[in-house]
């Protein structure tokens, strides 16, 4: 008998461990669900599969009745714009200010200090401030995701190009190049994988601050739908939304995987020799 | 022509004299070797050279002339890690000097002149012996392959002067040698001024037309850092046995012929 910690699954039987926890999960789910209907035919907490099919296809596929629009798929496109948009600028400003701190000592001493301190203002707290600044538009909820997101960016790739061995950085002097060169060839290009990196982890809290920001004040999001219909009790909404904020969270996070090993396969390469 | 010249150099960090009273006149086209134990000042000495370092007192010129504090592209550089960019291919590793010097902006080379680096770099590529390997990055090459890279990337910006700072102390004895019969022909042809930084006394004999050593003369034990390292030797390896170099007439006469 081998020790349990060299019992290495197959690939087949990988798969069918990776997908049992579902399974159970699912299973629990409906048992849980029929012993509540059993003994009340009303009853909303869990709703049967069932049920939650019928809504979701209501939303998605019959045009709601006041507005005209499939309520699904127009809370989706409004959210998703939001967060492309907040996410998209944060890389941006964060791949920008990240540069120039890690790589200009002066840049380093007049903003390091500050984005260390600006990343700990907890977004959640100026969330009024930019309903006051912003007002409750589209821009408020842009920039709560931007705030959230970019300062924790900036420190990490300035960090990770201060990490870059000092050599690297002489050798491309001595090979002639300017700072910009030196930034946009040797420096950029190496602290995208480290980008990509950041935002998976990012994917999580940028859609907590979009749900939270529709939440308070929208008109059509897929945080705004959840809690419109809380008041209703209307589980069988409720659930396939969040089983759809994720599935779409997930889908993203492989999407961001499947880039970074395209678009820069030489720091796989490495991870792989390690 | 590529003569350095080291007047009265000292270097001092804070209390810690590292150098002290260094003399130096290296001749164009001269192989030196450096070495010393560790802590005796020899990376500094190269820094010196590089410009990524400035000295406490005196001057290191360059042909006669002061140079900026800070590396360019007229004295390339060998470490003994961390040379090559990982993200670039051979190719692309090498041709990054070239799309440095001809496109200030973008430093991308695109169409008839990108053509013509790449013929140029293919050229240093295959000089070093890495013809085959040209698409790698270099995660997949071996040490000592990745040496020969780093060497190629140094001379596409031809430069005067030539620093090893312990260029082959992290390869296998075979691979060492290889990277010998390698430099020593390189040297030979573009007429450059090598500076070798380098633990193994073999080698540095085995190289270098010239070769010095580095060491602390005087010692206060209750203040080890209180005296710098000189120059304790200084040799000539051009004859048949190694002979000190008197004054710097030698290194003159090295400069004429």
């Amino acid at each position: 008998m081998p020790r349990a910690m060299n019992v290495v699954p197959s690939r087949g039987s990988r798969i069918i461990l990776a997908l049992l926890p579902f399974l159970l999960i699912a299973l629990v789910y409906v048992i849980g669900s029929a012993e509540r209907r059993a003994a009340n035919p009303d009853d909303k907490l869990l709703p049967p599969v069932s049920e939650m099919v019928a809504t979701t296809k209501r939303l998605a596929a019959e045009p709601d009745r006041r507005s005209g629009e499939y309520v699904l798929w127009a809370d989706t496109a409004a959210s998703l714009q939001r967060l492309a948009l907040g996410l998209g600028i944060s890389a941006l400003v964060g791949l920008v200010l990240g540069l120039a701190i890690g790589l200009l000592p002066v840049a380093g001493a007049s903003f390091g200090t500050l984005v260390a301190v600006l990343s700990m203002i907890p977004p959640m707290a100026v969330l009024p401030i930019l309903f006051i600044v912003f007002g409750l538009g589209e821009l408020s909820k842009v920039v709560l995701i931007i705030i959230g997101v970019t300062p924790m960016l900036v420190r990490d790739l300035s960090l990770e190009v201060g990490s870059m061995p000092r050599e690297q950085l002489i050798k491309a002097q001595t090979l002639g190049g300017s700072t910009w060169q030196v930034a946009i060839r040797v420096a950029l290009p190496q602290i995208m994988p480290r980008l990509i990196k950041c935002m998976r982890l990012m994917i999580g809290p940028a859609f907590l601050f979009l749900i939270s920001a529709e939440a308070i004040a929208a008109d059509v999001g897929l945080g705004y739908r959840i809690f419109l219909v809380r008041r209703y009790l209307s589980m069988d909404v409720i659930l396939p939304y969040v089983a759809w904020i994720t599935l779409l969270a997930y889908l993203f996070d492989l999407a961001l995987v499947f880039i970074g090993r395209r678009a820069f396969p030489w720091a796989y390469e490495q991870e792989a020799r390690r | 022509m590529s003569t350095l010249s080291f007047r009265n150099i000292w270097v001092e960090y804070g209390d810690q004299i590292v150098l002290e009273r260094i003399n130096l006149e290296i001749a164009s086209g001269t192989f030196l070797s450096i070495v010393g134990p560790s802590g005796a000042g020899k990376s500094t000495f190269l820094r010196l050279i590089l410009g990524q370092e400035k000295p406490s007192q005196g001057t290191v010129l360059l042909d006669g002339k002061p140079f900026p504090a800070e590396p360019g592209p007229d004295r390339g550089i060998v470490f003994q890690r961390y040379s090559v960019f990982p993200h670039l291919t051979v190719l692309g590793n090498v041709l990054l000097g070239y799309e440095f010097a001809e496109r200030r902006l973008t430093a991308r080379l695109l169409g008839e002149p990108r053509r013509k680096a790449v013929e140029q770099s293919l050229a240093l590529i295959e000089a070093v012996g890495l013809g085959p390997h040209r698409d790698k990055y270099p995660s997949a090459l071996s040490g000592g392959m990745q040496q020969r890279l780093a060497i190629a990337q140094a001379l596409a910006k031809r430069p005067r002067v030539l620093l090893l700072d312990e260029p082959f102390g992290a390869l296998d004895p075979g691979t060492r040698a290889q990277m010998h019969a390698l430099i020593k022909p390189l040297w030979r042809d573009l007429k450059m001024t090598i500076v070798m930084v380098t633990h193994d006394i073999k080698e540095a004999f085995g190289l270098a037309t010239r070769l010095i050593a580095l060491d602390r003369v005087r010692r206060d034990p209750q203040a080890p850092e209180r005296f710098g390292a000189r120059i304790t030797y200084d040799l000539d390896l051009t004859r048949d046995g190694a002979v000190p170099v008197l004054g710097f007439i030698r290194a003159e006469a090295e400069a004429r012929s």
